[in-house]
């Protein structure tokens, strides 16, 4: 695959697939859609941290007999959502582990009523004592998961950090703290759900990954593969919050649809999505370092603990991607990496862009602002003169086989931005300016795909069938959110093959209809499964050269015309392929040594950030994004996620923080819950390097997770250089500012006039 | 003047509706539940987010925060009314053609808030745009490609005003 | 949505007579509404306790604005796109301009009234320090007649106020008398537009020979209800700005503010940043004066 490769469809700027749709505002998200004699249904739920259920009292002023309701008693399999691991229950049995957590299920025609029903159940609990942070779940005074509350630990070594301490010019240390974030897509979560004897279960919704929701309710009905079918409807956002969440919520509006007999929708308020739904994982990493005199890296200790909520879900791969990011792109011989995520009795925290990256890339970016500070020296040559080249190895001693241009996206950012220029100009500006400002940089990876060997037990399927009326149709059970993957399936279908984009449509994602092509997670659909359509649309073309006369060089016309004499003779038009590991991937999931990632996406980010000192306010006023990441599929789309990851960063940064007060998110409002508006969103200038990934769908490695990396240590460390005072904890909040920049003067104490 | 239905009578995207609804029901509810009109959409219910702003007598409002009373007689323009005899909107068009729209959950209260924008100010600057559109909440596209678009809209616009405005001088 | 449509009556007299007469037959039953942008967030989260409702959209008795010879004469359902569309108002008032565009976003000013944010009482309102500074009067109005008291003396309370149950707020009276002031007006958010005030400070003064020989100061979230900083007021009223001044200004404001810890900020970071915004405000009149 070399980059001058030509291509008629993919590289350009087709327009999204289902994009008219949308515009008309004819999309149809899934409470725009009804089913005949449907029901609403509501949770009810716990309204403490951790206790035991002591009873669960019916108010006798409601007439429940008009009203489904489901316990824990109407589980006809399994009371667990199967994730990971399969500790969290589907309902809560005889005790609740957070606030928020599912205990009663209600039906009814009216959502009135139903809300109504819903404030006349009253739980009655004993309460047990929480753990509700980190530091607390360490000390194992409390347990409240397993028998000593950690839910997975990690250790990666390579070379031997011990020995180099007293050898050291400069020994660093630093402590770095992340929130929880909160997706916040507009759409908030929803299923509808039916139920019979004969068919099983069928839910449509918006989610990420059907195949998961539909393995979730293999336990929980106990039911056969062909007994349940799961549909994307729509999906208005998901940034990885509807990856896990939607298997609980259709188990949920499945169990009352059997109940009660109807169709089954549950659509959350935006207050409920907030309070009950996942976020991010919080995070408190520390950094330890050695550098020699010219302060090249010699050692790195880093201790990753992050805070898993209540149950597993993900929390040991967002940790095991953690370990893996927390080292930076640098070169470093010795290398130790201790990793732990801690159960609380906090709303569960779940996937989200970035997936343990942005926490550790957090830590690591800015640390190394720090230990810049520290010896003296710039932060800009200190990175550069640790950056990963081709042929060296990472802390899992991965050999970078493919070309790593970190000095070339840096040489551009700073170009650029003009860093050194304003970094210059502010300094000399602050003097006499009550606003400070500041440039900062963040350089880093983004490993794409699954880890290690994470594709190859995925074993994803996927390819194209061709419909009689004469298209094209993608067939995965990946899904489009707004991020492209419509559009990009197609691109590649269309290319691949020598038809025209609009020759290609895709199926919706129905588990009945698609093969599990895995999930859409991990800035794998691209990569993994773009490539899988790319040897479908091949293997399609020379099927139909080999039995149904397809020329060398045809017409659309000519292509499906020969598909029909293929029907006539096969059946059908079908091709599948499965997935394929690149060979040399050698992992070891034990001593977490190897490939860790098949590809890595590159970037230099550069923030220039406001610091009001009459409000504390910062601000970002203008950003800048290089980012390598293998081959741009469509231009326009691929600045779109760049974009919408950085404003998303922008906000983990500076905006975005969850209140919590006894384990129950306090601002569960949009009025609360703040996140950057049209005014507060900075200029944002991207630019695309490509060097083509061999294994990648027409070159392509993963994008959507890599743009929410950065800003975060980029911002603060533009703080660090306005002020002189680093930061090292986000969200940072005015108050938070004001708190460290505890003036020299008192407060009754006024500036010199 | 029962609270569980009163005759509101509205005129929506051109056409005269009638329906019989409490007085308090939000507007954005009657849209979706009682009109059929699910183009708007629900994101916060607290006026927040834009995804439910529809334009009522030439104002953009948030539609969950009209009861639907305060509606009654006007006239309601949502994103369903902004395509024009089977014509794509120049600003449809330009979001398609921008990269506007994502996963399209904010788009209709997006366009509601750019026409509004555009049909107040011909020739918006960026901080007016970025004000227009302020009470539009997207989570997906960091708004860089929502404004490009509206500024190409803006230019399609003029230059559409401009051309007619030649031929008529003709 | 958790409020029930069906619960609540909403009716929708067509005159100013009419609503006033309901108000005077069954005073304390029916809450007025507005452009609805806070009952309405209250219904759809479940907390409207207000069971009849009666609308005062609509009535165009009292969405006007008059200019008259001494004064800006602005009708309780004036909407906050209304006010920034003003000329009159742009040019005489600016600080209620200012004000106006601080309301939510475009859909929200086109909505929300001035005699709705007063009414609502919240100690963060966006228009009250700008009223408060501008020596604004509200005319209240009931079947029995109208009566008029100064703005500063409207809110009693925490979300309590002058109007007796059978009085609405009829329109807001502002002297024109401010062009030659000193202005200032600034909010403290958490973001740019859709933002809560943590606290606003608002100042009109006017500073003659060096000496400030008028000022008026109000802040938002830094008591109870919007009100005037009188104590602050009095440190600085016959004072030259000066390093001494600006320090007792300072001290006299931390004492008499009483802002608290809430799910936006905290008593602290308000105390600090209203001081700063006064210092601010100060260095700027200074700085004026000393140009001229």
């Amino acid at each position: 695959m070399s980059p001058s490769e030509k291509t008629r469809i993919v590289g350009t700027p087709v327009l999204r697939k289902e994009g008219v749709d949308k515009v008309m505002g004819r999309a149809r998200y899934i409470d725009d859609i009804e089913h005949e004699g449907m029901w609403h249904g509501a949770t009810v739920r716990s309204t403490i941290p951790r206790g035991v259920i002591r009873s669960v009292d019916f108010d006798e002023r409601i007439d429940w007999s008009e009203f489904a309701i489901v316990t824990v008693a109407d589980i006809p399999g399994k009371n667990h959502i199967q994730l990971i691991f399969a500790d969290q229950p589907c309902l809560a049995d005889k005790q609740v582990n957070h606030c928020d957590e599912a205990v009663v299920l209600l039906a009814h025609p009216s959502k009135q009523r139903l809300r109504e029903a819903a404030d006349a159940i009253h739980i009655e609990y004993d309460p047990l004592p929480p753990v509700l942070t980190i530091e607390e779940s360490e000390l194992q005074d409390v347990i409240v998961w397993g028998e000593d509350n950690l839910i997975k630990s990690f250790l990666l070594e390579k070379g031997n950090v011990d020995a180099v301490w007293a050898l050291a010019a400069h020994v660093i240390e630093g402590e770095y703290r992340t929130g929880a974030q909160e997706h916040l897509y507009i759409e908030n979560n929803g299923m509808i759900a039916e139920w019979s004897a004969e068919s099983g279960v069928t839910v449509w919704g918006s989610l990420q990954c059907p195949f998961y929701v539909h393995k979730s309710l293999l336990a929980v009905f106990n039911l056969p593969e062909d007994k349940v079918r799961v549909i994307q409807t729509e999906t208005g956002g998901a940034f990885g919050g509807k990856e896990d969440y939607p298997s609980t919520l259709a188990a949920h509006a499945a169990l009352l649809a059997m109940k009660s007999g109807h169709p089954v929708k549950m659509i959350y308020d935006r207050m409920e999505d907030l309070a009950a739904t996942t976020k991010r994982h919080p995070s408190r990493i520390r950094h330890r370092t050695a550098l020699d005199l010219t302060g090249k890296l010699l050692a790195m200790d880093i201790e990753i603990a992050t805070d898993g909520g209540a149950y597993a879900t993900l929390s040991s791969t967002v940790l095991s991607r953690a370990t893996l990011h927390s080292s930076g792109p640098y070169v470093c011989p010795s290398v130790r990496v201790r990793s732990r995520a801690w159960a609380t009795n906090t709303v569960p925290y779940g996937a989200f862009r970035g997936f343990g990256a942005p926490q550790a890339i957090f830590a690591i970016e800015r640390h190394v602002d720090e230990i810049a500070a520290a010896i003296g020296m710039d932060p800009v040559e200190l990175r550069r003169s640790n950056f990963l080249h081709d042929g060296d190895t990472t802390a899992t001693e991965q050999v970078m086989r493919d070309p790593v241009i970190l000095d070339g996206l840096l040489d551009k950012a700073l170009r650029e931005s003009d860093y050194y220029a304003r970094r210059a100009r502010f300094a000399k500006e602050n003097l006499h300016n009550s606003v400070k400002r500041g440039i900062g940089i963040a350089a880093f990876y983004h490993g794409s795909g699954f880890t290690g060997s994470g594709e190859r037990y995925l074993n994803s399927l996927a390819g194209l069938d061709v419909t009689r009326d004469g298209k094209v149709r993608v067939l995965v059970a990946n899904t489009e959110f707004g991020q492209g993957t419509n559009t990009i399936l197609a691109q590649i279908a269309a290319e691949t093959i020598g038809i025209d984009y609009a020759d290609v449509v895709i199926a919706q994602p129905d588990t009945s209809i698609v093969p599990n092509s895995g999930p859409t997670v991990a800035s794998r659909t691209s990569m993994v499964v773009g490539r899988l359509i790319e040897r479908a649309g091949k293997q399609l073309v020379e099927s139909l050269r080999e039995y149904a006369e397809l020329g060398n060089e045809f017409t659309s016309e000519e292509f499906f015309a020969a598909c029909e004499r293929y029907r006539a003779m096969k059946g059908e038009v079908v091709s599948l392929c499965r997935y394929e590991a690149p060979p040399n991937i050698y992992w070891d999931d034990q001593q977490y040594r190897g490939e860790a990632y098949p590809a890595f996406a590159w970037s230099v980010q550069v923030a220039q950030v406001a610091v009001d000192t009459v409000t504390y306010s910062a601000e970002v006023e203008e950003f800048w994004s290089v980012q390598e990441v293998g081959r741009v599929l469509n231009p326009v789309l691929a600045g779109g996620q760049i974009e919408g990851g950085i404003a998303q960063g922008i906000g983990y940064a500076l905006y975005e923080k969850v209140v919590w007060q006894n384990g129950h998110m306090a601002n569960n409002q949009m009025t609360n819950y703040i996140m950057p508006t049209a005014e507060d969103v900075p200029p944002i200038h991207v630019y695309f390097e490509e060097i083509p990934f061999q294994h990648g769908a027409f070159g392509a490695k993963g994008i959507g997770e890599l743009p929410h990396d950065g800003p975060a240590p980029a911002i603060l460390n533009a703080i660090r250089d306005a002020t002189g005072v680093g930061f090292c904890s986000i969200p940072l909040l005015p108050e938070d500012i004001f708190a460290k920049l505890q003036l020299e003067r008192s407060v009754e104490e006024p500036a010199t006039v | 003047m029962s609270a569980s239905g009163t005759t509101i009578r509205i005129t929506v995207n051109g056409e005269n509706r009638e329906v019989r609804v409490p007085p308090m029901k939000r507007l954005l509810d009657v849209l979706r539940e009682d009109l059929h009109l699910t183009g708007t959409k629900e994101g916060c219910g607290e006026g927040e987010c834009g995804s439910c702003s529809v334009r009522m007598n030439g104002e953009l409002v948030n539609s969950c925060l009209v009861p639907v009373l305060q509606a009654d007689g006007a006239s309601i323009q949502t994103v369903e009314g902004l395509a024009q005899n089977g014509s794509l909107h120049s600003l449809q068009e330009a979001f398609l053609k921008c990269g506007g729209a994502q996963c399209g959950i904010c788009t209709p209260g997006m366009l509601m808030a750019a026409a509004q924008l555009l049909d107040r100010n011909a020739r918006p600057s960026l901080a007016e745009i970025r004000e227009g559109l302020a009470g539009n909440l997207c989570r997906c596209t960091g708004f860089v490609r929502i404004f490009e678009s509206v500024m190409l809209a803006a230019t399609t616009q003029i230059a559409e005003v401009q051309s007619e405005s030649a031929t008529h001088a003709r | 949505m958790r409020g029930d449509a069906e619960a609540h009556q909403l009716i929708a007299p067509r005159s100013l007579g009419a609503v006033l007469d309901l108000l005077a037959e069954e005073p304390g039953k029916w809450t007025p509404i507005a452009g609805g942008t806070e009952i309405m967030v209250a219904h759809a989260a479940g907390r409207l306790t207000a069971k009849n409702l009666v609308s005062l959209w609509g009535i165009g008795d009292l969405r006007f604005l008059e200019v008259r010879a001494e004064s800006i004469v602005i009708g309780a359902s004036t909407t906050f796109r209304d006010i920034r569309t003003s000329a009159v108002i742009n040019n005489e008032l600016p600080l209620l301009t200012k004000a106006a565009s601080w309301i939510g976003a475009i859909a929200n000013q086109s909505r929300a009234t001035l005699g709705g944010n007063i009414v609502n009482g919240s100690p963060a309102a966006d228009s009250s320090p700008a009223l408060l500074v501008y020596d604004a009067e509200i005319e209240m109005l009931s079947a029995r007649g109208s009566r008029r008291v100064t703005y500063k003396e409207f809110h009693t309370g925490y979300k309590r106020n002058a109007l007796a149950t059978d009085e609405l707020v009829y329109a807001i009276h502002i002297p024109l008398r401010f062009k030659e002031h000193r202005l200032y007006l600034r909010k403290v958010g958490a973001r740019r537009a859709m933002a809560i005030s943590k606290v606003a400070l608002a100042a009109t003064a006017c500073v003659q020979d060096g000496i400030i020989n008028e000022i008026r100061l109000a802040g938002a979230s830094l008591a109870a209800f919007p009100t005037r900083l009188y104590r602050t007021e009095d440190a600085l009223v016959g004072q030259a700005v000066t390093q001494d001044t600006m320090r007792a200004a300072r001290v006299k404001l931390l004492a008499e503010i009483v802002p608290i810890d809430d799910i936006r900020s905290t008593a602290e970071y308000r105390s600090r940043v209203a001081v700063n915004l006064l210092e601010e405000f100060l260095i700027g009149l200074k700085r004026a004066v000393a140009a001229q």
